[in-house]
């Protein structure tokens, strides 16, 4: 397990460095700078600009001084918001856009596998066909139309919870719920697909014969097995939450990485971009990491890789 | 068993919702987007600038009614007859909001380090109508004591320009030239240092009505009231509190809900609603700022100035602003917004489709034949893409003009614009100060904000000679014989003035509506929200 994990810990350097060269050689191929305004800056001013930032060195010599930064762990000052650095501006952004990311998760587990479960179970009647319906809505509608119509219901209608923001409890359930819903619905029928297979099996008839209650039997032996596809779905899962939380955390007005990774791409806020984009890389690979970890545990076929 | 679980949620509510429900009697207002910082240095934008007129003053300041220049950290000042020296004259209660007082030096300080080449201020430009300001912000000089700033004594500040500048005054209400307190710049870096922390809460030493309490990037500031200002007496709200909320559905809906008292837009398909059914709530502010479409002179069709003017008169703006914007806007005849520090021009663009006819077929295009399809540029937006498309169908019905329109991500659509890739492209601008100047010396031949390939030795004359004229009524005349030239020649198509539309709650109290959008904060007070 140790070896598996120093190995992969070892294959991510690579696999990071050749996104840093990417990323750095492609936003400076796109057109427009950092600089340009509506106003134009003077050609003296642009230059002294360009200077403090390194800018008007030739690009080899910016990449090697960008990765003896990097290897400091210093991501350089952010070019739009003088005054922060990208550090401290991701820094920000991380603890918010992880509780988010993780209350989705937990929304999105609980729903799915109890829907998932139910509609196992219950194969091909009522039960079954209900949240089926429900998570393929739930996959369908974008959440830029499940989030202003929740804050419609649940802010400016009753008046329960705040229309926006990220201070206090009652702030975080609606974006929670927003961000949560669609990986509900992946879950629940993945939950459901994993259930099925499972239950068909040999060992769950042997259970069934030998007169073990149906919650026991579930909960002892099938899941483990059913569980399967949602938990190697948790790796990207957990980072799509992360990385693909712009929409909600823009809907309503949440500090998270997500716009920070955005609206650095629109400004051509080049080390702001660079930043988020080799967290987000770091992130993935650690959750892939992780599940793959998890993953061996539960299941001793896989063990043997 | 529904009854129990509805009363148990609306407990829950209750209880979680509670907390952030205190009552105070601060003002929320939305701002648009997060700053690009807080030292007045280093920033361009409005919500920038909204923000700092808050933590800083100048040397003068605007009646928010009438924009006329009242008394901000100088009490009073001299000027001479020619109209080129300026004496200032500090007030003694003036501090900084950590009690040093503020001096004439402050000044001289904030206004080199301004010019200093390697700060790489965007905005040091508007500082060079001071004599040499210009030659020490580009280098040619590095002695600053040649540039005309002088302290001549504590409470005495010497200013001296270049010519008579009748903007002077009211310029000095703009962020750039705010002073900054220098043991403040100096703990933290250089003066020439850009990204240091002295702007932050606890460190942002300022001499506004205001000082920062609180920034959390992308999501607060929090100003409170500055018992060091001179005027804090009349000072009424405690607390003001900027949103960076840059989604306007987003911003609509906290006003809804009362989170925001004043809000920076409204949406387009909200702005008839708010309009018919709760008119106290919407504001549609005159503002100084002009949307125009730019036309490449440098490629054929389009070099033909018959072809530009034929475009101009024929685009029906009454159509545009009626039945597209709705926000009040008043469609533009002229470049320059009437009434900019007291000038109309006189010579407008008027709708006259028979005559941008005459003028195509005189070019050799009778009823557009003959025309290469023309590509109409902009930054995705959507009202710039209802504008794109009105104009689209209007250049087709009155003059048969194929236009087919390119939608570009903002900073593209800058680069295409300045390497005239383009053939008309969308384009605004908003005047950083009320004189005409602001907007008419962007299409000098060599300025950078011109981007339209047009180059009038004639009209660069006349825009030299109204810098050097002080009488109001000649500089007037050369400024119209100036936009009368550039209107004919039509590099530039004018489409609307624009109007700040914006919601506020009738609890504040103390607002003027004015031409540059300038809101001073330390007039207004929040009434007590009714139960």
């Amino acid at each position: 397990m140790t070896r598996l994990i120093v190995r992969r810990l070892c294959e991510a350097v690579p696999v990071l460095f050749v996104i840093v060269t990417l990323v750095f050689f492609m936003v400076r191929l796109a057109p427009g700078g950092p600089f340009d305004t509506e106003r134009k800056v003077s050609p003296e001013v642009l230059a002294n600009l360009q200077a403090y930032y390194g800018l008007d060195q030739p690009l080899h010599v910016q990449y090697v001084r960008y990765l003896g930064q990097l290897l400091r762990g210093d991501l350089g000052p952010s070019f739009k918001n003088a005054g922060y650095s990208v550090n401290e501006l991701i820094g920000l952004g991380i603890p918010v856009s992880l509780e988010l990311g993780l209350y989705a998760l937990i929304i999105a587990l609980i729903i799915g596998i109890t829907s998932g479960v139910i509609a196992a179970l219950n194969q091909n009647t009522a039960h079954d066909y209900a949240p089926m319906v429900l998570s393929m809505a739930g996959i369908c509608i974008p959440n830029f139309v499940i989030g202003p119509v929740l804050a419609l219901i649940f802010s400016l209608w009753l008046g329960w919870l705040p229309v926006a923001g990220w201070e206090g409890p009652a702030s975080k359930v609606l974006p929670s719920v927003t961000l949560g819903v669609a990986y509900a619905a992946y879950v629940s029928r993945l939950t459901r697909g994993g259930m099925l297979e499972v239950l068909s099996q040999d060992f769950i008839r042997t259970a069934r014969a030998k007169g073990m209650s149906e919650a026991r039997m579930v909960l002892r032996h099938a899941l483990k097995g059913g569980l399967q596809p949602v938990i190697s779905f948790l790796g990207p899962a957990a980072a799509g939450l992360l990385s693909g939380a712009f929409v909600v955390e823009t809907i309503f007005q949440i500090p998270g990485l997500g716009r920070l990774f955005i609206q650095s791409a629109f400004n051509r806020d080049y080390t702001m971009i660079m930043g988020t984009v080799l967290f987000y890389a770091a992130l993935i690979l650690l959750f892939n990491l992780v599940v793959d970890v998890v993953q061996s545990r539960i299941d001793p076929r896989l063990r043997e890789r | 068993m529904s009854l129990s679980l509805k009363s148990f949620l609306i407990i829950l509510a209750l209880l979680i919702g509670g907390c952030s429900q205190t009552a105070d009697r601060a003002l929320h207002v939305g701002n648009g987007t997060e700053p690009q910082g807080l030292d007045p240095h280093l920033v361009s934008g409005v919500p920038e600038h909204r923000i700092l007129s808050t933590l800083f003053e100048g040397l003068v300041d605007l009646d928010p009614a009438d924009l006329h220049v009242i008394p901000g950290v100088a009490e009073s000042w001299d000027v001479s007859d020619d109209g080129t020296r300026y004496v200032f004259h500090l007030r003694e209660n003036a501090r900084w909001s950590n009690g040093d007082p503020i001096t004439a030096d402050d000044f001289v300080y904030t206004w080199q380090r301004m010019l200093t080449p390697s700060l790489g201020a965007e905005y040091a430009h508007m500082l060079h109508c001071i004599k040499n300001a210009k030659a020490f912000n580009e280098g040619a000089i590095t002695d600053f004591s040649q540039v005309g700033v002088k302290a001549l004594d504590a409470r005495t500040l010497e200013v001296v320009l270049n010519n008579p500048t009748p903007y002077f005054l009211s310029m000095q209400a703009h962020s750039a030239w705010y002073p900054v307190h220098k043991p403040t710049i100096e703990k933290f870096g250089r003066m020439d240092e850009r990204n240091t922390k002295w702007t932050r809460p606890g460190n942002l030493v300022g001499n506004g009505a205001y000082t920062l309490k609180r920034w959390v990037p992308n999501n607060v500031i929090e100003v409170v009231k500055n018992e060091q200002y001179w005027c804090a007496a009349n000072v009424k709200l405690e607390r003001i509190v900027f949103y960076p909320i840059d989604n306007q559905q987003t911003e609509e809906r906290c006003f809804r809900t009362g989170m925001l008292q004043l809000t920076e837009n409204v949406p387009l398909a909200k702005v008839p609603v708010y309009s018919a059914k709760q008119p106290d709530l919407i504001s549609k502010d005159p503002y100084i700022g002009t949307y125009f479409y730019r036309i490449n002179v440098t490629r054929p069709p389009l070099d033909d100035p018959r072809v530009r003017r034929a475009l101009a008169l024929a685009l029906d703006r009454d159509a545009i602003t009626h039945n597209v914007l709705t926000g009040g806007q008043q469609p533009a005849r002229t470049y320059t917004v009437p009434d900019t520090g007291g000038y109309t021009c006189t010579g407008g663009i008027d709708y006259n489709v028979a005559e941008a006819r005459r003028l195509l077929a005189e070019a050799g295009y009778p009823e557009g034949r003959g025309l290469r399809t023309i590509e109409l540029l902009y930054n995705t937006s959507e009202s710039h893409k209802l504008i794109a498309e009105a104009a689209q169908r209007i250049w087709k019905e009155n003059l048969g003009i194929s236009v087919s329109l390119v939608n570009q991500d903002w900073k593209v659509y800058l680069a295409s614009q300045s390497a005239l890739d383009y053939d008309i492209s969308r384009a605004s601008w908003i005047g950083d100060y009320l004189d005409p100047m602001s907007f008419l010396e962007c299409f000098m031949s060599d300025n950078g904000n011109n981007r339209t390939g047009w180059a009038s030795k004639e009209y660069d004359a006349l825009i030299e000679r109204a810098t050097r004229t002080s009488d109001t009524g000649a500089r007037h005349a050369l400024f119209n014989q100036a936009e009368g030239l550039l209107l004919n020649e039509a590099p530039i198509v004018p489409v609307y003035h624009y109007t700040r539309v914006f919601l506020k709650s009738p609890r504040v109290k103390g607002w003027h509506s004015n031409l540059l959008g300038y809101i001073s904060f330390k007039d207004l007070s929040l009434e007590e929200e009714v139960p």
